[in-house]
């Protein structure tokens, strides 16, 4: 493939804020475009926007298509999708990125749709690869990898024939880059066209909570299981984070039995995470919650069955009962001095 | 007002219960091994058209895509209150991506026509893409309204549907028809009814029908027996590429934009690892040795 060599980004923002993992998207757009010897392109849709561009360029991108208006300021499916759409249409190109969000799960599906592109959902890599078939070689492919089948395979996808090669990447999984102030680029303005259809839906009410626990950036994370046992033995849980001073988390079957909310689970379904620690407390250690914790620097597992899965990729094992195990460690660590 | 809904489901693997007979000894999962289900949020998304019917009246139509044993669904949501229920199968779909797929579901659904309403789940448990829905309706023109968990209005050719996000919901209105995907916090699927369970065990397809005739011979005919079921709406539609006039070349792997360049097999790899006994000084131990490595 030959025509474009540019990168795109969406960036996802609300009230202001730019989604995080628009920003982790900018660093490895920008390791992508320089492979490919091409730019990184930021669409940037929202109202009152235009501050937010800067920041963008900082994080890794050459020109941002600034799409301010006022019909674009809540996310709503088909406005957004007419902008993305038109210009991917004009433009042609290489690439094209968004955040695994709800925003990015309902945006991406829509444009491959319209511009008949390949689209791989919920990346947790990305690189570029050559690819042949039928004695053909494609050069420079985007290799779209992703967990399959409930996360017990890791799956390669290309998209040889598409233009764009679209994705969309997981919260978490790239690493944020550090801004750099004195990058430059160029910000375009795009003036969109709405037809009524566009503009049909309306949002009535939105109601959302701020994030009340941070798993992302946890330093370290305790979390627990079924093996936990029971909503009130969810405390030890709790206490542990808190003499240690880290997050706490759970696996979906903890979540499930309704130990503790949502917001803290961990795996393919939930937040990935990559802390220094992970305590994993009465966890079986399920592929759909390794998928969301490998990457922490050290694993401790605590289990009474010792041939739970998560042992094989603990660090550090206790077989044992937790409910004696936490106390004892929460003395140890006070005995340390700490 | 009556409201007609078209539901899309489809037969998935259970990939959320992997026990550990389907797991080979490399640790890898054997995927024959896994009883294949009505894929979860595809049942919230029926039970979502079911109460729409109830409320205001109207058809529901399931409709799936798969190879004939994907039928077995099909029977469910006969089960559980569907009119009419439709099996797309036709070998030249095979391996086709969500693309492909949902150029097919298209065509199916305009087949299908007079709806106001088309459902399904927000995602499969085989694939997780969530990208079907939004595809659907793109190619039918149709506003799409994903993770949606409750129905709060339906009238005058308007819906107000409240949509599950991760840290809260959103309300929106939006012009019939739409497409809905639905989130398994909806509701609470209704289990088969025994009531229909009997008034539907016979439901069949085609691709059953000699074994029927072996089983009663009193029809003699396939064109008898399909008659008799048809009569009594116990007759699984069947639909291929020909029925739908589909274009070959935009299905299969032919018309799908995705290429798998490999599968590697999540095999667990044992770390180095230390273990430390479950007691007072096991875990003593085990804190110092955190300390020390700066983990903690």
């Amino acid at each position: 493939m030959t025509a474009g060599r540019e990168v795109w980004v969406f960036i996802e923002q609300e009230e202001g804020r730019i989604a995080p993992v628009s920003l982790e998207l900018l660093g490895k757009a920008r390791e992508l475009a320089d492979r490919l010897g091409g730019q990184v392109c930021a669409l940037l849709p929202g109202d009152g926007v235009a501050p937010l561009a800067q920041q963008v360029i900082h994080y890794g991108a050459d020109r941002v298509l600034l799409a301010d208006h006022p019909e674009l300021a809540l996310y709503r499916t088909l406005p957004y999708a007419r902008v993305a759409i038109e210009l991917v249409r004009q433009r042609k190109p290489a690439i094209f990125l968004l955040g695994a969000t709800p925003v990015g799960r309902d945006l991406a599906p829509r444009i491959a749709s319209a511009v008949s592109a390949g689209l791989t959902a919920d990346c947790t890599d990305l690189r570029i690869g050559d690819y042949e078939r039928q004695g053909r070689v494609y050069h420079d492919l985007l290799y779209q990898i992703r967990p399959a089948f409930g996360g017990n395979m890791i799956a390669t996808i290309v998209t040889p024939d598409s233009q764009p090669q679209m994705a969309t990447v997981r919260e978490g999984v790239m690493r944020l880059g550090e801004p750099d102030r004195r990058r430059q680029g160029v910000v375009e303005r795009i003036e969109p066209c709405f037809n009524s259809r566009d503009l049909d839906l309306q949002v009535l009410r939105r109601e959302v909570r701020l994030p009340q626990v941070d798993l992302k950036n946890a330093q370290v994370i305790v979390a627990g299981g079924m093996g936990v046992g029971s909503k009130e033995n969810f405390r030890l849980i709790h206490e542990l984070a808190e003499v240690l001073g880290g997050q706490v988390a759970a696996s979906r079957a903890a979540v499930d039995a309704g130990f503790i909310s949502p917001e803290h689970q961990v795996g393919q379904t939930g937040v990935t995470v990559r802390p220094r620690l992970y305590i994993a407390c009465g966890i079986s250690g399920a592929v759909q919650h390794r998928a969301g914790m490998d990457r922490s620097a050290k694993i401790v597992a605590i289990n009474t069955d010792p041939n739970a899965p998560i042992f094989q990729i603990a660090h550090y094992k206790i077989v044992g009962d937790l409910r004696t195990v936490i106390p004892q460690m929460i003395r140890a660590y006070r005995e340390q001095g700490r | 007002m009556p409201y007609n809904s078209v539901v899309l489901v489809k037969q998935v693997p259970d990939t959320a219960h992997i026990t550990g007979k389907a797991m080979n000894d490399d640790g890898t999962v054997n995927r024959a091994a896994l009883p294949a289900i009505f894929n979860p949020e595809d049942l919230n998304a029926l039970e979502m058209a079911l109460q729409v019917k109830e409320q205001y009246g109207g058809h529901v139509t399931v409709l799936t895509m798969g190879p004939p044993r994907a039928a077995e669904v099909l029977r469910e949501a006969l089960y559980r209150g569907a009119d009419r229920v439709i099996l797309f199968t036709d070998r030249k779909t095979a391996g086709s991506d969500t693309q492909a797929t949902s150029y097919v579901l298209k065509c199916a659904v305009e087949k299908v026509g007079d709806y106001d309403l088309v459902f399904c789940g927000r995602q499969a448990i085989d694939g997780d893409t969530a990208q079907v829905g939004p595809q659907v309706a793109e190619k039918l023109g149709l506003p799409q309204i994903t993770c949606a968990e409750a129905i709060e209005e339906l009238r005058e050719g308007q819906i107000v549907v409240r949509r599950a996000l991760p840290l809260g919901t959103e309300t929106v209105r939006c012009s019939l028809p739409c497409l809905l995907t639905v989130v398994a916090s909806a509701n609470r699927p209704r289990p088969p009814s025994a009531r229909r369970m009997m008034a539907c065990k016979l439901a069949a397809t085609p691709f059953d029908y000699p074994e029927l005739l072996r089983r009663w011979p009193e029809f003699e005919t396939e064109t008898a027996l399909d008659r008799y079921l048809t009569e009594r709406g116990l007759k699984i539609d069947v639909w291929d590429g020909t029925d739908l006039g589909l274009e070959y070349g935009r299905v299969g792997l032919a018309g799908s934009p995705t290429r798998v360049l490999k599968v590697d097999l999540v095999v667990l790899h044992s770390r180095d690892s230390k273990t430390f006994a479950a007691d007072e000084s096991g875990v003593a131990a085990l804190v110092q040795e955190l300390v020390q490595e700066y983990v903690l």
